[in-house]
């Protein structure tokens, strides 16, 4: 009964979302306050028919309700609760679920706290977000529906694929989802400002925080998958440029250029039309990462089995999508007034510069995942691998992170090169001190020490800002203190993104240039060194868990003959699917790890096993942590808060003075 | 600076970074593409030994033969022609006789094929793209496969 009550919830929430993406868009032109008014409800209605028909496939998971076709495919009931809720969006069917209860969500949000937005942008992009959400129902009712009843229902159920009972799926998919999913309130945005034919800094203002939240949580939901994959996978690596990982992180290089336009357009009124671009391709670019990974057309560690129908379905409303966007742009763009031309070398400048690099990267990443699809029409089946996104994303991004430090150093309107490269003599001196320490320490790769002085650059270039401007060299500390806390928390937001740029290149460099692995055949009583520690295999023992059983197998680890700790790698098997997954055993030692992964064992109890020393890798996931705070503390600043500009009366009475 | 050379310098930065993009990528193309073979294509092909490719196919049924120090050999198949392949390492999880495979490395003079990659799937109902096409071409797919993926479907978000 509930599956059938969460099917007809998405069938109203469609009905709903026909309403809300037509009669506002009609009420906005005639100028009627009334059909206008239509949105929010709708919205509110929708996000609460979605919310309704997710909660209810949650119960027909929890429940291991078999009878449900979706449930029997990717449940058990002797699963952990939690994997039984997080089954909900570990397959197809439930993940496009969560995919338009996010979208929902958004669309509720800008209902809910929009009530700064103008009447009539506010009708039309809550519309425009509405002929998304209809697709995607559409699209789940035809083709996908998590609410299908088989005939007779089973006794059990075929289990959740191993690999994602994880505590990672719990928190990736929705963190990625509210990233990919945010980037269409940017995209509904930039269709209404297109529509209205107006554009100005105010627009800028009520994007900026939807595209800041949508950011936070990709670049989150982008470093816990690889995070995930590097702890479950057993590889030892943390990103294999995947087509599934580009198609979430191209977006995030359109999503990053977006935010660092939309400063422009908010502060000089310069760069409208590009920034609508970037919008309509942000968006565009998390609907191809939809297809990408739902469609199978690329071979990849993510393509499971899929139907070819659904590709189909996708790629209609990828083009419908992406092509009206772009016609409507194409169409409207030239009536939009166009901002004036600014000095190249200003903080605008380095702006555009920023822009000009992620961009262009993105296009490169692009155009290696897409190549294979290419050529394939031509009848020539290849793959392009890990080398071609190095050779070609490593020297632009390498450029892209040696200018970061110069852009918030730099003066709007017109700044001095000279000046700037003076107040950044800190960070170079540090930067080439770190080469040269790099150079002498470890003599080897080139590219490490450069690397370091990069990212040491980066860090201390940002960090140069916060110091000048709160004196800390000169004033006291509690006056620098005061003076701290009284920066802009965009200077902040800045300040924490960019250091977090130089920390994870920092965990990048470490863990590529320094790290060692080693592969071998071991025995219980045998012994293996890597780097300083020295691993002791101790023995195996056999255990058994809900629905699987494991072989945990012990290692001593010693540093200098003394006894730092035990690392306990697992082999799972799942009876349900006859699948074997491998848990590896990481041992933090400040921000570095060793890591230990189990292979297959003989029949004579020799057991393969991988084990690596990877220096600083932690700093890879820390720096995104750093990002996502940086673009947290943007969010907070008072000027950007959603329902910031009110009328000045109405916040002085709710503060005192300061 | 006039209006004029604002509008060239942008204009120039944006050129030159797009024709820096465009060469990199031309360089890169020509070292890491890779291309997917079937067992049927290389014997019909003759490629030169030290060629990088990518093989894929079925693990052919009691071909897996494991020696010492990791190093394994095993026969992959297109259910036409069957091509040896050897691999010193860890095989994942997924590897096993019956199922689809794809072995990145380079064909040794004398016709075997020497893998450093092996990637199974993450899903034992899953086939490779690739491999179900060279199936296909090979009038061996088998209707089962299509069933299972129609069962099967699933992802690793």
């Amino acid at each position: 009964m509930i599956a059938e009550l969460g099917h007809y919830a998405l069938v109203l929430a469609l009905a709903i979302a026909l309403i809300q993406s037509t009669v506002p868009l009609y009420g906005a032109r005639r100028a009627d306050a009334v059909l206008m008014g239509v949105a929010e409800p709708t919205a509110l209605a929708q996000f609460g028919f979605v919310a309704f028909s997710f909660g209810a496939l949650v119960a027909c998971y929890v429940t291991s309700d078999f009878s449900v076709a979706t449930v029997f495919e990717n449940s058990h009931s002797a699963m952990p609760l939690i994997y039984k809720f997080t089954s909900v969006w570990g397959n197809h069917e439930g993940s496009m679920l969560l995919w338009v209860l996010i979208l929902s969500v958004f669309g509720a949000m800008v209902a809910a706290f929009g009530s700064n937005i103008p009447a009539t942008l506010k009708a039309t992009v809550l519309a425009v977000q509405s002929w998304v959400a209809a697709a995607f129902y559409l699209f789940i009712l035809a083709t996908s529906n998590p609410f299908l009843r088989l005939p007779q229902a089973p006794f059990e159920g075929r289990d959740l694929n191993p690999i994602l009972q994880d505590f990672g799926l719990a928190v990736h998919p929705p963190m990625l989802y509210l990233g990919y999913v945010g980037f269409s309130i940017s995209f509904a945005f930039a269709i209404a400002a297109l529509i209205e034919g107006r554009i100005d800094a105010a627009w800028a203002r009520w994007v900026r925080p939807w595209t800041l939240i949508a950011w936070i949580f990709l670049t989150l939901g982008i470093a816990m998958g690889s995070y995930w994959a590097y702890y479950t996978l057993g590889w030892g690596g943390w990103w294999g440029w995947d087509p599934v990982e580009n198609a979430s992180f191209m977006p995030w290089l359109a999503g990053t250029a977006l935010l660092h336009s939309a400063l422009v357009m908010e502060k000089r009124e310069a760069l409208k039309v590009w920034t609508l671009l970037l919008a309509i391709l942000t968006f565009s670019l998390s609907l191809i990462g939809t297809f990408l990974v739902r469609s199978g057309v690329l071979t990849s560690v993510h393509a499971f089995a899929s139907d070819p129908m659904r590709g189909i379905f996708i790629l209609a409303i990828l083009v419908l999508f992406i092509g009206g966007a772009l016609t409507i742009f194409a169409w409207r763009a030239p009536v939009l007034k166009q901002g004036g031309l600014f000095a190249p070398i200003s903080r605008e400048g380095a702006l555009v510069l920023n822009n000009l690099l992620l961009t262009v990267t993105c296009g490169t990443v692009l155009f290696g995942t897409l190549w294979p699809i290419v050529t394939e029409a031509f009848g020539y089946k290849i793959s392009v691998g890990p080398p071609y996104f190095n050779w070609t994303f490593g020297p632009l991004f390498a450029i892209l992170l040696a200018v970061v430090p110069f852009g918030p150093l730099l003066p709007w309107k017109r700044g001095d090169l000279r000046g700037v490269t003076q107040r950044l003599t800190a960070a170079f001196v540090l930067a080439l001190a770190g080469i040269l320490v790099v150079c002498v320490m470890e003599g080897r790769p080139v590219l490490a020490a450069f690397g370091v002085g990069i990212a040491a650059f980066v860090i201390v270039g940002a960090l140069t800002d916060i110091v000048e401007r709160t004196g800390l060299w000169r004033a006291t500390f509690p006056i620098a203190l005061r003076r701290a806390a009284g920066l802009p928390r965009s200077a902040w937001g800045t300040t924490f993104a960019h250091i977090g740029l130089g920390i994870t290149l920092l965990g990048i460099v470490g863990e590529t240039q320094w790290g060692s692995e080693q592969i071998v055949s071991l025995r219980p009583g045998d012994k293996v060194s890597l780097r300083h520690y020295d691993f002791t295999f101790e023995g195996t023992a056999a255990r058994a868990g809900p629905n699987y059983r494991e072989l945990a197998t012990r290692f001593a680890v010693r540093r200098n003959g003394e006894l730092i700790g035990e690392m306990v790698p697992l082999k799972k098997s799942f009876q349900a699917r006859g699948m074997t997954t491998t848990e590896a055993a990481l041992m933090t030692r400040g921000v570095s790890q060793i890591y230990v992964s189990l292979g297959d064992v003989s029949q004579d109890g020799a057991i393969a096993v991988r084990l690596y020393h990877k220096p600083l890798v932690l700093l890879i996931w820390l720096g995104a942590v750093v990002m996502a705070i940086g673009g947290a503390f943007s969010l907070s600043d008072r000027r950007l808060r959603v329902g910031a500009p009110k009328p000045a009366k109405a916040r002085a009475a709710l503060q005192p003075a300061e | 600076m006039t209006r004029k050379q604002r509008r060239f310098t942008l204009i120039g930065t944006g050129v030159g970074i797009f024709a820096l993009a465009v060469g990199l990528v031309l360089y890169a193309l020509t070292d890491s593409i890779v291309f997917f073979n079937s067992p049927t294509d290389l014997t019909e092909k003759h490629l030169a030994p030290g060629t990088r490719i990518r093989l894929g196919g079925l693990v052919v049924a009691g071909s897996i033969v494991k020696g010492k120090d990791l190093n394994v050999r095993f026969e992959v198949t297109d259910r036409n022609k069957s091509i040896a392949v050897s691999y010193q390492g860890i095989l994942p999880d997924l590897f096993r006789e019956g199922q689809g495979v794809v072995a990145e490395g380079v064909l040794e003079p004398g016709g075997s094929f020497k893998a450093d990659t092996v990637l199974a799937k993450h899903d034992e109902r899953y086939m490779p793209k690739e491999v179900a096409d060279a199936l296909k071409k090979q009038g061996h797919w088998q209707d089962d496969y299509a069933k299972k993926t129609d069962a099967g479907t699933r992802k690793t978000p």
